[in-house]
């Protein structure tokens, strides 16, 4: 008989499938894992401290860099809580632009999940493909916020600035081309033997399980728990569009990559509505307290000078008290739970990390599978690590 | 009204002792509750009120008042669709609060960060370990008297620059 001792291994923090820097230790009989322990924090900036020295406007900058891949949703959940901890409305057209951006970045972070689970389980063409698509969003972004990435562009109380003239135009002719690019994916992966064989029956958690863990998002849908925050608890005017949310029902891998490109058809449905319903307006709430004023006052008046320089330096007071705001971000929940003393400050804000709560399910998803599978449990969870150890 | 929440008419049936305080904020419920019933009343919101989901565990340093933490749970019920805030006070002589591992497993990671990050003991949590900073740091970063530049550095007082 051959000795049964197990064995433990190293996996990351550099390595190309665990999508940034997580370190797995592994506990392995032959190729079985027996257990998992995560190590997390590599990335740890401390953003919730720093919160707690900047104004209100300051601090968002930082919300880009938690979830890189999805920046606007990020920007869109801090400002709403801001928004509710104030009180203020928000214009009809700043909503509609905010849906539409999110909801693009809805696309985008889910092409990177496609792209990268894909790859990390053998299938480099839709890697490719998928890059390429993102490109369109990525130009979007630049051209409608200056930045590809790191786009700041919500601002509380409405928008940074309105969008460009055009700016209709180019999403309906990027959107317009994704049922298409969908149905490539579709026609790589979905009948593809291998890709069949390495999701199907991967990474199985039951939806009472899934609850249970705190998972939340596509990941919980694809375990047929029917619960989406835009469709259940709306925010930004979602109420108004009409859109399907899938529901996987064999809890596995399969089920999550079928939800989510369901969910990717879903967004370009919402992109269309929202787009169909943009009307002229303003997009910056009446709110002087709080918002910043047009640049062209800025420029071209003392007072707008005055007010600009208020704002920037000394930001303005919220009332005291605390609110939670969580929104359907591509990942899962995220949260913003702010606490205010009534000061220009947050007195603490705390982030409801989607991925970081996922993450905490991994050892149950993936015990007693191979090392193989492992790969695309992590890649099912689409896990963004700036965003677990902000 | 706060009074007509589902979760609190019950709660101020059952556990009326140990209810500190109810508020109503935004249209967000809080329920501030004693710290030694928190696993009882959470147990009760979880199974007889469908509060299924514990969304989030996090505390707030109130420096210089008395109790010093309060621990942040958030929870929301996937069949009703609707959230409920309870806090429960820890002195910082005390520090402790039961784990709510029993009940949800997502409070292992939540618990494992605020104990990192407040120095926050939750009794009866499975692996109380650090989970964001190395298990050699020192200190606890999110504590109002922690400095935001480091620990051998001058307290921050203006702004970045």
């Amino acid at each position: 008989m051959a000795s049964t001792e197990t064995m433990t291994i190293n996996m990351g923090p550099q390595h190309p499938s665990t999508h940034g820097v997580l370190r797995l230790v592994l506990e392995l009989d032959g190729e079985i894992i027996q257990k998992i322990t995560p190590h997390i924090g590599y990335l740890h900036r401390g953003v919730e401290k720093l919160s707690e020295h900047r104004t209100y406007h300051q601090t968002l900058p930082l919300t880009d860099r938690l979830d890189y891949l999805a920046p606007m949703s990020n920007n869109l959940g801090y400002v709403l809580a801001v928004e509710k901890l104030l009180d203020i409305e928000v214009p009809e057209r700043a909503q509609t632009i905010r849906v539409i951006m999110t909801e693009l970045t809805r696309l985008k972070s889910h092409l990177v999940w496609l792209a990268c689970h894909a790859l990390d389980i053998g299938a480099m063409t839709v890697f490719i493909y998928a890059f390429r698509e993102r490109e369109m969003i990525m130009s979007l972004y630049e051209k409608i916020s200056g930045a590809r990435m790191t786009s700041n562009y919500f601002r509380v109380g409405g928008l940074s600035q309105d969008v460009y003239a055009g700016f209709e135009k180019d999403v309906r002719e990027v959107i317009d081309t994704f049922p298409g690019h969908f149905d490539t994916y579709e026609g790589l992966l979905t009948k593809n033997t291998i890709w069949l064989n390495r999701t199907v029956g991967n990474g199985v958690i039951s939806a009472e399980d899934a609850v249970d863990y705190g998972i939340t998002g596509p990941a919980l849908r694809g375990s047929g728990v029917d619960w989406d925050l835009r469709r259940d608890n709306p925010y930004s005017g979602y109420e108004k569009y009409d859109f399907q949310v899938p529901v996987g029902k064999n809890c596995d891998t399969f089920d999550r990559y079928q939800v989510r490109l369901i969910e990717m058809r879903e967004a370009v449905k919402i992109i269309r509505q929202a787009l169909d319903s943009l009307k002229p307006g303003p997009v910056l709430a009446d709110a002087p307290q709080v918002c910043y004023p047009p640049k062209e006052s800025v420029y071209n008046s003392i007072e707008g000078l005055i007010h600009h320089f208020k704002i920037a330096s000394e930001g303005f007071a919220a009332p005291e008290g605390e609110v939670y705001q969580g929104i359907e971000a591509p990942k899962g929940e995220l949260g913003f739970y702010l606490v205010s003393d009534g000061g220009t400050k947050p007195y603490r804000m705390r982030i409801r990390p989607p991925s970081f709560v996922n993450l905490g399910a991994i050892e149950k998803m993936s015990k007693g599978s191979m090392i193989a599978d492992l790969v695309a449990v992590i890649g099912t969870l689409d896990i963004v690590l700036g965003e677990i150890d902000r | 009204m706060a009074e007509n929440n589902r979760a609190v008419i019950k709660l101020k049936e059952q556990f009326a002792a140990s209810i500190l305080d109810i508020k109503e904020f935004r249209g967000e419920v809080t329920v501030t509750v004693k710290k030694e019933e928190i696993v009882a009343i959470c147990g009760f919101l979880k199974t007889a009120l469908a509060y299924n989901l514990l969304t989030d565990v996090t505390a707030v340093d109130y420096l210089g008042r008395e109790p010093r933490f309060m621990v942040v749970y958030n929870l929301y019920s996937i069949p009703n669709k609707d959230r409920l805030r309870v806090k429960a006070p820890v002195t910082e002589g005390d520090g402790a609060i039961a784990s709510l591992t029993p009940l949800w497993n997502s409070a292992n990671w939540l618990e494992r960060e605020v104990f990192d990050l407040f120095g926050i003991v939750f009794t009866g949590h499975p692996d109380l370990r650090r989970i964001l900073l190395t298990d050699e740091w020192v200190g606890h970063p999110l504590r109002k008297d922690y400095p935001l530049q480091g620990p051998d550095r001058e307290p921050y007082k203006g702004r970045l620059s």
